[in-house]
C-alpha cells in the first residue's frame, strides 16, 4: 500500500484542484446561499463533473464509468471541501454508486448506474432515522406485499435530498434484517421537507406511507445484504472523511496566511510563540488526519475486508481535526473571523456538518472500540 | 535477490536463530540488551541473540558490511524489522551508538575513525553516552561553556555536562565542546570523541523521579583528548550535533510505537473488565479507543514519512513534527495505561522482578517530552522552517 500518489492521481488531483478554484471557489458556493438556491448546488456544475468522468469514478467501464476507485474518490472531495463546493458528488457518485455496485442485481445497475454517470440523476442516501448516526437503529420497514413491497418508516436530514430524484432507503424487511430500496421521490406516500443546515446544505427529511412500490425497488444484488450496507457506509465515511481534511487543509493555509499578514503591536502577528504553537501543533494534527484518510482510502481500494477499523478511525480523526483546524482558525483571525464576510466561519460550519454525517469522532471512537475487541 | 526470496530466508533463519527467551516482550528498562565493556549479560540467550545477530551485521542492518553492519538496504531492512516483530522477537542491542554517533560517523568520520569505532558499535563491544546539555545550555544548546584548549596535538578539556544518560555505564562519550573561544556562538563548537577512562573525566549519578538514575553529571578537569578525536572539522560540531538530533529523534519516536504498552491488557490485569472484555468504565474506554485512533494515525504518518522519502522528499523539520506527536501520544498511553491499572498501578516495589515497573516506565514516559529537544522547541521548529512565520 502506498502513501505516495501516483502519476495519474497527481494529475486527477492537480485538474480538480484548478477547476475547482476557477468554477467553483467559495464566491460562487456564497452567490448558491444568497440566492436561496433551490437544489443547495449547481446543475451546471454537476453537468460538469459528469463531462470530466467524476460521477462514474466508482462506476465500471460497462456502465460508462471510469473506475478509479475510492482512493480517487477521496481526492476529488478533499478538493471539495477546500472550496467548500455543494454538489451530489457524495451522495450520489460515492454512496449511491457504492450501494448500486455492491447490492444491485445486473438489472438495476444497467438501468441506474448509466443515469448516475451522465449526470442526469440526483440519488439520496436515507440511512439516519434519529438525530446521531447510528445504521442499527433502523425502524423503517419494506415488507413483502404481493410481487412488491410495502414501504413505512421516516429518514432525517438524507443530503441532498431537496434535489433529489429518487433515494436509496435502509430498511429492514419481514424478517427484521437488513435491506436497501430505491425510491422515487414522485412515488405517491413519499413526503420529503428541505432542511436548510447550517452549511447552507439543503437535506431533506422523508416519510414513507404505505409507498406501494414494485418488487425491483429492492436492491437484491448481494449475498450478503447487512455486509454490503456496511462497506457502503465505509466507503462513504472514508470519502466524507477526505471532505472534512480538505475543509481542514484550506481552514488552515488560509488562517497562516492571515496571520503572516495582519500587524499588531508593530509586527506580523505570526510572530507571537502563543500563536505559532497552535499553528505548528495544528499542522502536526492535520498531517496525522491526512495519514490515515489515506490509509482508510487505500484500504478500501485495496483489502476491503480490513477496511473497518480504519474507515471509523478516519472519519473521527477528520471530523475532529477539521473541528480543530477551523475554531483555531476563527479565533487566530480575531474579529474578522466572526464576520460572515470572511470565509474561515463557513468552513467551521461545514467541519461540523460534515463531521455528524455518518458518524462523528465520538461515534467512531466507538466503533474502533468494539471492533478492538474492548 | 528478490525481496520475497530475502524475506524467507530472513524468516527461516530468524526461526532457527532466535532464542525462546529472545521471543517474548522485554519487560522492562532490564530486558534490554545495551552492551559495554562492563555489560553482564541478563541470560544466556541475551549474549547468544546480540553474538548471532552481530555476527550478520543485523544488529546495525543498513551500515556498510565493512563497518560491522549488515549491508542492507532500506527494503530489506524493513523486511527484517517486519519479520522480527511478527515473532515477536526483541532488539538484540540498543544503544546510543547505533541511533546517534554511527550515522553521524558515517556521514562526517574520517576513515580510521569509522573503521575504529563502527565494528564495535555493531558488536556491542562499546558502549556511547552524549555529552550535548550542560548546566546553563539546555533548549539553548548553543549557548555551552565545556571548553576545549589545543595544547600540541591535544585538546585539554574542562566543564561540565548534565543529564548525560548512562554515563557512569559507558565507555565514551560523544561531546560538544567549545574549541574556538572567539567564534560566533555556532561556529566555535567542535564535535569530539573522548574515552571516558581518561584522567580528568568523572561522573555523578542523579536520581530521577522514576527512582532510578540512568543519567548523570559529567565533568572534565584538564581531560585530555587527541585532536584526531574530532569528528568533521574542528568548529562543525553544531552541523554534525543537529544531524545527529535528527537521528535521536526518529529514535525516540520508534521508541513510541514500538513501546508495546497497551491500556487495553492493563485493564485485564486489573480485572476492570465486563463480562463481555470491555473495559468496564465507559469513559476510560473512550479515552483509549481516541488514543488508539491518534496512534493509527501516527503509525499512517511513520509509513507515509517512510513513502516519501523513498520517493526523494526529504523529511527535514517534518521530523520535529514526528517527535513532537509521538511523544506526547506515548505519554497520554502511559497515563491511560495508569489509570487502567488503578491503584495497582501505583506499586512501587514488590516480590515480583516486573512489580513497579508500569510506575516507573510512566514516570519515565514524562521525559519524551523533554530528551532530545523539547515539545516546545519542536513546535518552534516546525513554526519557523516549516510554516516559515515570521520570528519573534
Ligand atoms: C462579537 C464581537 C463583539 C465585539 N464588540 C466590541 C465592542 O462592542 N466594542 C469594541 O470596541 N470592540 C468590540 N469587539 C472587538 C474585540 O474587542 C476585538 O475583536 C478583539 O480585541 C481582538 O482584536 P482583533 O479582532 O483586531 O484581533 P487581533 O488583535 O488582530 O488578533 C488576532 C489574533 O492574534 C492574537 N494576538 C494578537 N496579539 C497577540 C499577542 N501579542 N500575542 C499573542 N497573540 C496575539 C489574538 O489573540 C487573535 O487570536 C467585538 C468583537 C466581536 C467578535
Ligand atoms: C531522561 C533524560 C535523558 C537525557 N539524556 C541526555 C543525554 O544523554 N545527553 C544530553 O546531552 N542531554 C540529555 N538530556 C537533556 C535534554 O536534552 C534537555 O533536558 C533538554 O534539551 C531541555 O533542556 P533543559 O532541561 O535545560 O530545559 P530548559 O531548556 O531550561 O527548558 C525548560 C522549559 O522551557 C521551555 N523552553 C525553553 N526554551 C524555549 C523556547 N525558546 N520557547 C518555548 N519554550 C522554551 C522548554 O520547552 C521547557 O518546557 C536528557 C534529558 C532527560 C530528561
Amino acid at each position: 500500500m502506498s502513501f505516495v500518489l501516483n502519476d495519474e492521481e497527481q494529475m486527477l488531483r492537480d485538474s480538480a484542484r484548478s477547476f475547482l478554484s476557477e468554477t467553483a471557489p467559495v464566491t460562487a458556493f456564497r452567490k448558491l446561499r444568497d440566492d436561496n438556491n433551490p437544489d443547495g448546488f449547481s446543475r451546471d456544475l454537476w453537468s460538469s463533473m459528469a463531462e470530466m468522468g467524476w460521477t462514474g469514478i466508482l462506476v465500471e467501464e460497462g456502465h460508462g464509468g471510469v473506475e478509479l476507485g475510492v482512493f480517487a474518490a477521496g481526492l476529488l472531495l478533499q478538493e471539495m471541501g477546500r472550496t467548500l463546493t455543494p454538489s451530489p458528488f457524495l451522495s450520489t457518485a460515492v454512496l449511491a454508486a457504492t450501494a448500486l455496485r455492491v447490492a444491485g442485481s445486473d438489472a438495476q445497475k444497467a438501468k441506474w448506474l448509466p443515469k448516475i454517470v451522465s449526470g442526469g440523476t440526483v440519488i439520496g442516501f436515507a440511512v439516519d432515522e434519529r438525530a446521531r448516526h447510528n445504521p442499527e437503529h433502523i425502524n423503517t420497514t419494506a415488507k413483502k406485499q404481493g410481487n412488491g413491497l410495502v414501504l413505512n418508516g421516516t429518514k432525517r436530514f438524507v443530503a441532498n435530498g431537496a434535489a433529489a430524484d429518487a433515494v436509496i432507503v435502509v430498511a429492514r424487511n419481514e424478517d427484521g434484517a437488513p435491506c436497501l430500496v430505491l425510491v422515487d421521490c414522485n412515488q405517491k406516500g413519499v413526503t420529503r421537507k428541505a432542511r436548510r443546515t447550517v452549511d447552507s446544505h439543503l437535506p431533506a427529511d422523508f416519510t414513507f406511507e404505505d409507498v406501494a412500490l414494485d418488487g425491483d425497488a429492492l436492491l437484491d444484488g448481494a449475498e450478503d445484504t447487512e455486509g454490503a450496507l456496511k462497506h457502503i457506509l465505509d466507503v462513504g465515511r472514508a470519502c466524507v472523511a477526505a471532505e472534512s481534511l480538505g475543509v481542514a487543509e484550506q481552514a488552515f493555509d488560509v488562517t497562516i496566511d492571515y496571520i503572516k499578514n495582519r500587524e499588531q503591536f508593530g509586527v506580523p502577528i505570526a510572530s507571537f510563540q502563543g500563536l505559532q504553537h497552535r499553528a505548528a501543533h495544528l499542522l502536526s494534527e492535520i498531517e496525522m488526519a491526512r495519514s490515515i484518510v489515506m490509509k482508510a482510502l487505500r484500504t478500501l481500494d485495496e483489502t476491503p475486508s480490513q477496511a473497518p477499523i480504519w474507515a471509523a478511525a478516519a472519519k473521527a480523526k477528520a471530523t475532529a481535526v477539521s473541528r480543530l483546524a477551523t475554531s483555531e482558525g476563527i479565533q487566530m483571525f480575531g474579529g474578522v473571523g466572526m464576520t460572515d464576510e470572511y470565509d474561515i466561519g463557513l468552513y467551521y460550519k461545514r467541519a461540523q456538518a460534515a463531521g455528524e454525517f455518518l458518524g462523528d469522532d465520538a461515534w467512531g471512537a466507538g466503533q474502533v472500540a468494539k471492533l478492538s475487541g474492548y | 535477490m528478490s525481496l520475497e526470496t530475502f524475506r524467507k530466508e530472513t524468516r527461516d533463519w530468524l526461526e532457527a536463530n532466535c532464542p525462546p527467551g529472545m521471543r517474548v516482550p522485554a519487560k522492562g528498562e532490564a530486558d534490554i540488551c545495551w552492551g559495554g565493556r562492563n555489560w553482564t549479560f541478563a541470560s544466556d540467550d541475551q549474549r547468544i541473540w546480540l553474538e548471532r545477530m552481530a555476527e550478520r551485521g543485523w544488529t546495525v542492518p543498513t551500515w556498510p558490511k565493512e563497518y560491522g553492519g549488515g549491508g542492507l538496504s532500506k527494503e530489506e531492512a524493513f523486511v527484517l524489522k517486519e519479520e522480527m516483530k511478527a515473532m515477536k522477537a526483541r532488539s538484540p542491542l540498543d544503544s546510543f551508538g547505533i541511533w546517534m554517533l554511527g550515522p553521524a560517523l558515517l556521514k562526517y568520520g574520517s576513515e580510521e575513525q569509522k573503521r575504529e569505532h563502527l565494528p564495535k558499535i555493531a558488536r556491542g563491544e562499546i558502549r556511547w553516552c552524549q555529552g550535548y546539555s550542560e548546566p546553563g545550555a539546555g533548549s539553548d544548546l548553543a549557548s555551552l561553556r565545556t571548553k576545549g584548549v589545543l595544547d600540541g596535538d591535544e585538546y585539554v578539556i574542562n566543564g561540565q555536562k548534565v543529564w548525560t544518560s548512562y554515563a557512569d555505564k559507558s565507555d565514551w562519550i560523544f561531546a560538544l565542546v567549545r574549541t574556538e573561544a572567539d567564534a560566533p556562538k555556532h561556529l566555535g563548537i567542535s564535535f569530539i570523541l573522548i574515552d571516558m577512562e581518561t584522567p580528568g573525566v568523572s561522573t555523578k549519578p542523579i536520581k530521577l523521579i522514576s527512582g532510578k538514575s540512568p543519567f548523570c553529571e559529567t565533568f572534565f578537569d584538564d581531560a585530555r583528548a587527541p585532536v584526531s578525536n574530532v569528528v568533521g572539522k574542528p568548529g562543525q560540531g553544531w552541523d554534525i550535533a543537529k544531524y545527529l538530533l535528527s537521528h535521536e529523534r526518529a529514535g525516540i519516536v520508534s521508541d513510541a510505537v514500538s513501546g508495546g504498552l497497551n491500556p487495553v491488557g492493563a485493564a485485564h490485569l486489573a480485572g476492570e473488565v465486563d463480562e463481555n472484555g470491555q473495559i468496564a468504565d465507559p469513559i476510560l474506554r473512550g479515552d483509549v479507543a481516541r488514543l488508539t485512533i491518534d496512534a493509527l494515525a501516527f503509525e499512517s504518518t511513520l509509513r507515509r514519512v517512510k513513502d516519501e522519502a523513498d520517493k526523494g522528499e526529504g523529511v527535514g523539520a517534518k521530523a520535529s513534527i514526528l517527535k513532537y506527536v509521538g511523544t506526547e501520544l506515548n505519554k497520554r498511553r502511559h497515563e491511560l495505561n495508569m489509570s487502567a491499572l488503578g491503584s495497582d498501578g501505583l506499586l512501587w516495589e514488590g516480590e515480583k522482578e516486573e512489580d513497579g515497573e508500569a510506575a516507573r516506565s510512566w514516570l519515565r514516559s514524562r521525559a519524551n517530552s523533554i530528551e532530545g529537544g523539547t515539545s516546545e522547541i519542536q513546535l518552534n521548529i516546525v513554526a519557523k522552517r516549516v510554516l516559515e512565520l515570521p520570528g519573534s
